[in-house]
């Protein structure tokens, strides 16, 4: 099927396109991408006051399957992010059982093949059973599909084995995912510590718990020379730490969740468990270096740390509550809403962040709309409004802190492998 | 709702003079006022109550105790309310257990208030008698109870109010009726 | 919004000062009743309210059972051991069980901030919070403020030292929420490891040496320390504690010849109070205990007293 996207603004930042153009598609790869292409006899979509990008890549996602499918699976996720503008996801091992081994990969890249809507790519654990004593047969992963290792959900707290996993992750060029928390700072906490956490009267969290972990890490990166991947980072220090080892030279990466960058732990005030994170909310100080940090180029990537939960999980009290949030289907929206329309972040920078980020990072061959390339495209329309509604969320989580906030600037059409699988956030 | 005075029915003299009077009937009544002490319902009733214990004093030469009763805690209409009034406190600081009350009000109309007031007096111990003094019976009792002594009978409708001003609260001392002004 | 038009009493932080001074207010003829020899009016007769404690606590749940028979309401006290809900009950069902037996208010005590808010969201009963987690305690505070006020005649301008393990005590947040709007000047003392950070945000002086807080107070407010904290390694050892902040005679120099000692109960006595300041007349720990009946009568007054229909949520 030939799909001729006609009139939009194609932003491609791997080629830095930025213009009013068209984009032809063929047989599930890009054709050609230039002025007036003639329509033969492909569809035509209409792309006019359209961003057209190539497809966006969240590198940080829990589809919960297998093993706790009422809270997401691979199915639903699939749906949620092609509806939320994704046609790449990465999947976290943080399932049961996990995924430290080639048959639950294996299994996901099925289901996720079955499914068709979006590409799945499994990150695998770096330790067995994501129990940080023991590493994962990791060339076994990599054979199996997964592009990364992580335990994200709980830190490697052994000094001795998160060098060992940098070291052999090293060997298959895979990045180390890391979730940075100490555990011993981080105990019963519920929230960013500051003043908010005293006023609530919730136990805080401080920032320290993330960075004295990306310290260490960033430590050992510079022992081993493996490659360090920070996820959802979420304080000015952690931002601090991370310039000051790009600096250096060492092969050390980032991201931030889009609920880092617009949401501050004031929100806990109403104990509404949608608010529970972990990292938690922080204050709008971390708020606003995390966004310097994305136009300086420091943070590398946006991933949603999608986290769907069960009703019961965050139906509760504050403390019981689970921690996280549903988050593909709000993600780009959020982005577009609180950061470019008020000019805080630039269109182009925002699609890079979306795309060549995460592909940079992971070694994807995806992400940019260069000819040959699959044909995976996100388009935008800056000037949809919509109210995020958790009821009409393709994801079985509804947990969103975002509930009833009108946005504005959605994903239009999402592009999978020259298909379109989702239309003005619904799945085709 | 918006009340407008239609007719002066007791100018001040008028009151000192029913006041006076009042003041006798209870000697007479009591035989002397060694056993008697006044207690007025809150808030007219207050002054008023003050001012028959000044009287029967002048008079007898005698000081009547004197004391304030607040009856929010006993109303009966406290769950129709869209929301409460202020609470007061009741000031009975004598023991009423034995003595004769006159309890006093200044208007006596459904019998609720003075239902509410027996009530609460009754709370705070056990008098040998209550007898009710009020400054104008309009009428239209809802339960069982009669004034021991009245300074004026006003007949009235239910469309009417009475005003009772008294000096310590309304910086005057009158009667009046008022009617409803639809605005 | 004056106070009787909000459905809960969840926390001092959202009352006004007004809303306080009315509480306060009515709390003074509720005293008088307790003080006759028939304590009991008929004013909430036909109302019904229940105790639900997910904490132990026997003072300020007989506090609230008392308050509300003294009143003629139902006062029922509801059994709900936290193993319940290990054994799986949801406080939503909980709750819900309550409210359809035709309870009007509910008492709230759970050692998690934020669940008498959730509980709040969730049923059409009034809420009063008894406590939650680190969080507040507002009928204590309450209390507390009345006590002063009766002792000294006003709030304005008064030094008040609120004296222990701030960082997990609800009485102190619920005490700095309610006297800083009557312009006191509000100091906390402690150790360090028992201070939240920016606590100063809160418009208090933070003090960790004792002598240094209690110079020229007028109102010592001591909390109770509590023994568990010392075993998650807060602070090193219970002698240490009541070495460096217990309130002894001679501490008391500091203060103001008239200062008032106030303690939430119940005592430990010789770790952060003295039995000598205990038992002397400047403590005014009975009196607080009377006072609390007093000003929950007029809390379950104002919440209940009203036609509910009409009252807003």
């Amino acid at each position: 099927m030939r799909l001729l996207i006609k009139g939009g603004r194609v932003i491609d930042p791997a080629n830095g396109l930025n213009a009013l153009m068209d984009v032809l598609l063929d047989e599930g790869r890009i054709v050609a991408v230039n002025n007036d292409l003639p329509d033969d006899d492909a569809e035509v979509i209409d792309a006019k006051d359209k961003i057209v990008c190539p497809g966006f890549i969240d590198m940080h996602v829990h589809l919960r399957e297998p093993g706790q499918e009422y809270k997401e699976d691979i199915s639903s996720g699939s749906k949620a992010a092609a509806a939320g503008g994704f046609t790449t996801v990465c999947c976290m091992p943080n399932t049961e059982p996990a995924i430290d081994n080639a048959a639950v990969a294996s299994f996901i890249r099925e289901r996720a093949r079955k499914t068709g809507l979006t590409n799945v790519l499994p990150i695998g654990a770096i330790t067995q059973g994501r129990a940080g004593n023991e590493l994962s047969e990791m060339a076994e992963l990599v054979s199996a599909g997964c592009i990364a290792v992580s335990d994200d959900g709980s830190p490697v707290m052994r000094t001795d084995i998160m060098r060992n996993g940098l070291e052999y992750a090293k060997m298959f060029a895979l990045p180390v995912l890391a979730h940075c928390e100490d555990l011993n700072l981080s105990r019963d906490g519920q929230m960013h510590e500051g003043y908010y956490s005293i006023i609530y009267g919730l136990k805080g969290i401080p920032v320290e718990a993330e960075e004295v972990m990306i310290a260490r890490d960033i430590m050992l990166t510079r022992l081993t020379g493996g490659y360090l991947h920070v996820c959802h980072i979420s304080t000015r220090g952690a931002v601090d730490l991370v310039r000051k080892a790009k600096k250096e030279g060492l092969n050390v990466t980032c991201e931030v969740t889009p609920h880092h960058l617009v949401l501050s732990d004031e929100a806990v005030g109403t104990y509404d468990a949608n608010t529970k994170v972990n990292p938690p909310l922080r204050s709008w100080e971390h708020i606003e270096a995390l966004r310097e940090a994305l136009n300086e180029g420091v943070i590398d990537c946006i991933a949603t740390d999608h986290a769907p939960h069960h009703l019961e999980s965050k139906d509760c009290e504050y403390i019981l509550a689970s921690p996280g949030i549903s988050g593909l289907e709000t993600a780009v929206a959020l982005i577009m809403n609180e950061l470019v329309h008020p000019g805080i972040l630039d269109i182009e920078k925002m699609v890079s962040l979306f795309t060549t980020g995460p592909a940079d990072i992971l070694g994807l061959d995806r992400g940019t709309l260069s000819p040959g390339q699959v044909a995976d495209v996100t388009v935008l329309d800056p000037d949809m409004v919509k109210t995020v509604d958790p009821a009409k969320f393709y994801s079985k989580g509804k947990n969103t802190p975002f509930i009833g906030r009108e946005l504005k600037g959605w994903p239009y059409m999402t592009i999978r492998a020259g298909k379109i699988v989702a239309c003005a956030g619904k799945i085709v | 709702m918006q009340l407008r005075d239609k007719t002066m029915i007791m100018d001040e003299t008028a009151m000192g003079r029913a006041l006076t009077r009042i003041a006798h009937e209870i000697i007479e009544r009591n035989k002397g006022v060694e056993k008697v002490a006044v207690v007025g319902i809150r808030r007219r009733g207050g002054p008023l109550a003050k001012r028959l214990a000044a009287r029967i004093e002048e008079i007898e030469g005698v000081e009547v105790p004197v004391g304030i009763l607040d009856i929010t805690l006993y109303r009966d209409d406290l769950t129709t309310l869209a929301s409460q009034p202020v609470v007061h406190r009741t000031e009975v600081n004598f023991n009423i257990n034995g003595l004769i009350i006159v309890l006093v009000d200044d208007v006596l109309y459904t019998g609720r208030t003075v239902r509410a007031a027996l009530d609460a007096l009754i709370d705070l111990g056990r008098p040998k008698a209550i007898q009710l003094a009020v400054l104008v019976d309009r009428g239209h009792r809802e339960l069982p109870i009669k004034a021991d002594f009245i300074g004026r009978n006003v007949p009235t409708s239910r469309q009417e109010e009475i005003a009772v001003r008294v000096k310590e609260i309304d910086s005057k001392d009158e009667v009046v009726i008022q009617e409803i002004v639809d605005t | 919004m004056g106070f009787e038009q909000k459905k809960d009493l969840l926390g001092l932080r959202e009352l006004s000062r007004e809303d306080i001074e009315l509480i306060l207010n009515i709390a003074l003829p509720m005293k008088d009743v307790i003080k006759r020899d028939i304590k009991k009016v008929p004013t909430l007769r036909g109302k019904a309210l229940a105790t639900v404690f997910y904490e132990p606590s026997t003072r300020t749940r007989t506090s609230f059972e008392i308050a509300g028979k003294y009143l003629s309401a139902d006062t029922v006290n509801l059994t709900v051991s936290t193993s319940s809900v290990l054994k799986g009950e949801s406080l939503r069902d909980t709750i819900k069980t309550i409210e359809v037996m035709g309870f009007d208010l509910l008492v709230m005590r759970h050692s998690m901030s934020g669940a008498p808010h959730y509980v709040a969201r969730n049923t059409d009963m009034r809420i009063i919070n008894a406590g939650d987690g680190a969080n507040e305690h507002p009928t204590q505070a309450l209390l507390d403020i009345f006590s002063i006020r009766e002792k000294k005649g006003s709030l304005e301008d008064l030094k008040i030292a609120i004296v222990g393990d701030i960082l997990h005590s609800r009485v102190a947040r619920s005490n700095i929420y309610g006297l800083s709007k009557f312009g006191c000047e509000i100091r906390v003392v402690g150790p360090s490891t028992l201070m939240p950070p920016e606590i100063e945000k809160l418009g208090v002086k933070r003090y960790y040496s004792l002598d240094e807080a209690l110079d020229g107070v007028d109102v010592i407010n001591v909390l109770r320390i509590q023994r568990e904290r010392q075993q998650i390694g807060l602070f090193p050892s219970l002698d240490e504690y009541a070495n460096l902040y217990m309130i002894s005679p001679e501490h008391l120099l500091r203060a103001r010849d008239d200062v008032l000692v106030l303690h939430p109960g119940p005592l430990n006595r010789g770790i952060e109070i003295s039995s000598q300041i205990a038992d002397s007349n400047v403590a005014v720990i009975n009196e607080q205990i009377t006072n609390g009946v007093a000003v929950r009568m007029a809390l379950l007054f104002l919440m209940m007293g009203g036609a509910r229909d009409e009252i807003a949520n």
